[in-house]
């Protein structure tokens, strides 16, 4: 790949931009330290947050006084639960994905009891950030402790602790999808009574921490009754709605503002609790407020991912004809239900079958309430989980079968000539040729040596083993059409909004609803626009996060924002066209029909030399001078657009695993993936958002587990036991692509911010599974810790529990009293 | 993440430095570079009256011969040990482990008197200095020093033979010369993760056999210790793989180690053997 930082031009004009692989042009400033991160928000008068946190997951507080914190310098504030119980209202839960869904409410601050460990007790305002810490350990409280709900399993058995005293049962809800009854499948009872084999397994999901790089960050601005929030957030349009509703801070009365934002992978999609506090906070005392969050209050409060116990069957013919899928799920809401909490693994319905023709298929899950921090949305949100376990049981199936585990897929999955493929559960997948795909991804993996190699260690018993692990994946992303959101209770339309101003000077504004945090969209945006308009693409300035400037929007995750949020930038920009066209006719003397417009200019046909180009229409017209009878004098516009049909990336991931028997540690040995996500409007973007999303779905395989002790305790509360991979510890990426366009928008583009991490983590699995099958091997839970394999390997079994003591390095710092508390010595 | 408010003094000698720890009040803590000390005070489990920082005490600082042994300086980052000529000659042990310290930018700051004065079981250099039989040259309070042996240093778990008002000066080790051959295995799972266990090697070979072996374990305890039952094990024997192997089988006699998300107790023991094996082949040449 070529890194270009100009286009070159050729003889017919400026080359294209849509596929150039320019480098991002908001970097610079990121990496240079030129940013406005909400925490370099500086308001005059300014008042400082800091939390009492729950040390305790479950219990009612039996005392809480508050007074000698009130005392301590430069405090303004102390408030608790009872100073908000009625205005507070609850975190929104936009997504009840049954209309019996039980949800108990969410309190931003603990009123009466506590449900888990970091939940908000009381609330210090100082006028520094310190002197707010500080005076938060002179709070007084007492807790009486009620049973703590932990286990999945045990929590949805009749008589069991509840987490709320409120409900009948753990279980939030119970979300049913049988293609049979749906009409897009037969009877899966029958497919699995006729059943010539059928394979059952129980994986594991472990809870993950989103750990994004910039903590979460809240700072409200006043003005009279009007109020800014500034907030690290990926949602600033749906925060403004949320917030209003939730706090009756009139919508029109409410700004709302993303600056830069340090990452997310959905951990931002949240209308946080402390964002609700912060408005409360400050419209009580009519002062700025600012909340930022530790690393600790970060890992131990903000929303965590994943958590799901997967029970999987799947009937097969004898011939590896598979006839049927079942899948029953437990998923751990936590304690509360937050944004899209409910709705995570409910997503994931609709991609277990992932790209192989079942003619039968049913889903069920329980939403299922513990004394944990609530899990929503992380990176893919619902498809990993459901990619995992059918591209882990296609190994099963292929080991029962004595099948080569590719083979077996080949003979299942959509082939090329089929699209569009309408499945099981009822998704029309656009377009796509999984063998090509596959093929490409042999080749850079270099497949048969690696197998031969295999072969070779396997017999002289080398104590280190090679494996190689296959994910044959595809995704629903560009969360997407209105109706299709609609039909599944979500709380919201999946459309995006764009506008374009065209200022006198020629250059242009891009307003977009799609808020980035990290995802390059300025650079791709200006890249789409100077191709649509023929501008320069430095000319082009793209504006986004604010809801005083771009007043509509539906924000940024699961992979929709190319897909949806650049499609409007089309849309608004061939409207641009259409207006420059009547001005440039009135100015060129030439009928509409006559001109044509290419590298920026209209022309009349035939004419050569004669031309005016839009950037001078634009002058023309803010002068406006001379402009046609009956049209505005301006050729801005504006557009939303709502796909009729998600997109559909796919890719075969193929992982060759080391495994030393003696120690149990795995290593990448090489990692090779081809994906196909339509058209490629930026390589070096989508190089970036590969390896990242790379890195996170082996992290999901081989280091990340977010752990709670028997007492709700949250272990890995610091990154010292939440373990995070470095460039130093991954494998260099062979990625390539192929292209077959999305037939749902005319970018053609696929959406790529969530494949890498949805595909790879079972190919890693997979890998190390067959690097030690032959010793016996049949599972090992994730994250593949060297103990676990080692484990499985020499004692049997998954590898078991981990120990759930946090590591003593630093003193074996744990998240308990007021966040932090020593290890017991 | 904020640490409670302390008195800062930033002495420029031994003795000022040692005044400034007696006038400090009732908690005095020393920063050398601060990589440990600062995030225990900002999680809030260190709240010191006065912090007292040797940075600007030059006279602490660089590697020294004297003789056999090599002087460490308390102040000598990590990052100055792989750099220095002493070190690469005589102190491969040292720079092996120390090579395998968390990051560059914890390197640049962190020294090898406060990685032994903090004495983290996880801590790679204590096993180091122990199977070294290091010396640790210690000022009193009024400039009187002590010479303490490793094997007296390190009490328990983060607790080492330094007293209230003490500072740690310098760590003599005995230069390994001509015919030792060393490795420092470690074992964690991110690069720059702490170790789940360790193992530092030096083996002294006279032609085929092996006449020194010295074994220091990290992370087995609350404190480093020697694999004695293994040095002994290989002192006189034949280098070989079988008679490696062999003493390294008994590399976990009268370990204690801790159980962690990580490693229970009985895999960091299996963990010491195979580690201890490979330490010592590779240690030995073999
Ligand atoms: C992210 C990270 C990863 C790390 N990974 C590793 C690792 O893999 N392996 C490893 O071994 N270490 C690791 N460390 C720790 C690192 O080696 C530290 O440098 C070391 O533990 C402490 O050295 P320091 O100079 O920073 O000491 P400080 O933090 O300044 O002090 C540590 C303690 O020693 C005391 N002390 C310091 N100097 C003296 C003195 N001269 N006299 C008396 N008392 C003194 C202090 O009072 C304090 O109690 C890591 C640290 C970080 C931040």
């Amino acid at each position: 790949m070529t890194l270009t930082e100009d286009p070159t031009t050729t003889a017919d004009g400026p080359a294209k931009e849509v596929g150039n692989a320019r480098l991002r042009k908001e970097d610079a400033r990121l990496i240079t330290g030129k940013t406005t991160w909400t925490d370099n928000m500086v308001l005059p008068g300014m008042l400082h947050m800091a939390f009492l946190r729950s040390p305790v997951a479950h219990a009612t507080i039996s005392h809480l006084d508050v007074s000698a914190a009130k005392d301590r310098p430069n405090v303004v504030a102390v408030y608790t639960g009872q100073d908000f119980k009625d205005e507070q209202g609850t975190i929104p839960c936009a997504w009840p994905v049954t209309p019996d869904m039980v949800n108990p409410g969410h309190p931003s601050i603990a009123v009466d009891t506590v449900n888990h460990v970091g939940e908000a007790v009381a609330i210090v305002v100082a006028r520094t950030r310190t002197a707010a810490v500080d005076a938060v350990e002179a709070i007084d409280v007492d807790y009486e402790n009620l049973p703590v709900v932990l286990d999945m399993e045990e929590a949805v058995k009749d008589g069991a602790d509840l987490v709320h005293a409120s409900t009948s049962s753990n279980t939030s809800y119970h979300f049913v999808f049988d293609a049979g009854e749906a009409g897009t499948g037969s009877d899966t009872d029958a497919a699995f009574r006729d059943a010539e084999v059928t394979v059952s397994r129980r994986f594991v999901q472990q809870r993950l921490i989103p750990a994004f790089m910039e903590p979460r960050s809240a700072v409200v601005g006043v003005q009279g009754d009007n109020y800014t929030l500034w907030s690290a957030t990926q949602i600033p349009h749906i925060l403004r709605v949320m917030g209003a509703l939730t706090t009756g801070i009139p919508e029109h009365k409410l700004r709302v503002v993303a600056p830069d934002v340090g990452g997310g992978f959905g951990g931002k999609l949240q209308v946080c609790p402390e964002e609700i506090l912060a408005l409360l906070v400050a419209r009580r005392l009519g002062k700025p407020v600012k909340w930022t969050e530790t690393r600790s209050e970060s890992l131990m409060t903000a929303h965590h991912g994943r958590d799901q116990i997967q029970y999987i069957d799947v009937a097969a013919k004898k011939d590896g004809t598979v006839t049927g899928l079942r899948v029953r799920l437990l998923a751990d809401m936590g304690a509360y239900l937050r944004l899209i909490t409910p709705g995570v693994p409910a997503l994931g319905a609709f991609m277990f079958p992932g790209i192989y023709k079942f003619p039968a298929y049913r889903f069920e899950c329980d939403g299922v309430f513990t004394n944990k921090v609530p899990t929503d949305a992380y990176r893919g949100a619902g498809r990993p989980e459901a990619t995992f376990a059918i591209e882990r049981i296609m190994d099963e199936l292929a080991v029962e079968l004595d099948m080569d585990p590719m083979e077996l897929r080949r003979k299942n999955w959509i082939s090329a000539e089929e699209f569009p493929f309408t499945t099981v559960a009822g998704l029309e997948y656009d377009s796509g040729d999984y063998e090509q795909a596959t093929q490409a991804a042999l080749e850079l993996l270099g497949y048969d040596e690696l197998r031969a190699e295999q072969k070779r260690r396997r017999e002289s018993g080398d104590p280190v083993q090679l494996g190689i692990g296959i994910s044959t994946f595809t995704e629903m992303c560009g969360l997407a059409p209105s109706r299709v959101l609609g039909s599944l209770s979500f709380g919201a339309g999946g459309w995006e909004q764009a506008s374009i101003r065209m200022l006198p000077t020629g250059k242009v504004e891009v307003v977009t609803g799609s808020t980035p945090h990290g995802q390059g969209h300025e650079t791709a945006w200006s890249q789409i626009v100077a191709d649509e308009l023929g501008v320069p693409f430095e000319d082009v300035e793209v504006l986004h996060g604010d809801t005083a400037i771009s007043s509509r929007g539906l924000d940024t995750y699961g992979s929709r924002s190319l897909v949806v949020g650049g499609t409007a930038v089309v849309k608004a920009a061939e409207k641009v066209v259409a207006k420059a066209r009547k001005i440039a006719a009135h100015l060129l003397e030439a009928s509409e029909d006559d001109l044509e417009f290419s590298g920026g200019k209209f022309s009349v046909k035939g004419t050569p030399g004669a031309g005016l180009g839009i950037q001078e229409i634009a002058l023309a017209i803010f002068a406006a001078h001379d402009y046609p009878e009956g049209i505005e004098p301006s050729i801005d516009a504006e557009a939303a657009f709502d796909p009729v049909n998600f997109s559909f990336p796919h890719g075969t991931h193929l992982c060759a695993m080391e495994v030393d028997t003696e120690t149990g540690f795995v290593t990448i040995r090489k990692y090779a993936s081809v994906d196909d996500i339509g058209t490629i409007v930026n390589p070096i973007i989508v190089e970036g958002q590969m390896h990242g999303g790379l890195a996170q779905g082996i992290a999901q395989a081989l280091y990340e587990e977010a752990i709670y002790d028997a007492d709700g305790n949250l272990t890995t509360g610091t990154f010292v036991d939440y373990l995070l991979p470095s460039a130093a510890d991954l494998p260099t990426f062979h990625t390539g692509n192929t292209v077959h366009a999305a037939t749902s928008n005319p970018l053609g583009a696929k959406g790529v911010g969530e494949a890498g991490c949805i595909a790879s983590t079972p190919a890693v699995v997979n890998a190390a599974l067959d690097a030690v099958r032959h010793l016996g091997v049949t599972d090992i839970r994730m994250p593949l810790t060297p103990e676990r394999v080692w484990r499985a390997i020499h004692q049997g079994g998954d590898g078991g529990d981990r120990a759930a003591e946090g590591s003593n390095a630093y003193g074996g710092a744990r998240t308990t009293e007021s966040g932090i508390e020593e290890a017991a010595q | 993440m904020i640490p409670a408010s302390f008195a800062y003094a930033r002495p420029t000698s031994v003795d000022e430095a040692l005044q400034a720890i007696a006038a400090g009040g009732e908690d005095v803590k020393i920063m050398a570079g601060g990589q440990s000390l600062i995030p225990v005070m900002r999680l809030r489990l260190a709240a010191p009256e006065t912090v007292v920082d040797l940075t600007r005490v030059t006279e602490l600082r660089g590697v020294r011969e004297d003789g056999d042994s090599l002087v460490i300086g308390a102040m000598t980052t990590h990052s100055d040990i792989l750099r220095d000529p002493l070190i690469a000659q005589y102190g491969k042990l040292i720079a092996e482990a120390t090579e395998t310290v968390a990051d560059p930018a914890v390197r640049h700051r962190g020294t090898f008197g406060g990685a032994l004065a903090h004495a983290d079981p996880a801590g790679d250099l204590p096993a180091v200095a122990l199977a070294l039989d290091a010396e640790f040259v210690i000022a009193g309070p009024g400039g009187a020093r002590r010479s303490v042996p490793a094997s007296a240093f390190f009490v328990d778990y983060l607790t080492t033979a330094l007293e209230e008002g003490e500072l740690l000066v310098e760590v003599r080790v005995p230069k390994l010369g001509e015919g030792w051959g060393v490795r420092y295995e470690k074992f964690n799972r991110v690069a720059q993760a702490w170790s789940i266990v360790a193992v530092a090697a030096a083996v002294r070979r006279e032609g085929s056999t092996i006449a020194e072996a010295r074994i220091g374990l990290t992370n087995m305890g609350s404190t480093p210790l020697r694999a004695t039952a293994t040095e002994q094990a290989l002192v006189g024997a034949d280098v070989s793989l079988e008679t490696v192997t062999a003493a390294a089988a008994q590399a976990a006699e009268g370990t204690e180690p801790s159980s962690d998300l990580n490693a229970q107790a009985d895999y960091r023991q299996h963990l010491a053997r195979v580690l201890t094996g490979r330490a010592v082949r590779a240690a030995a040449g073999l």
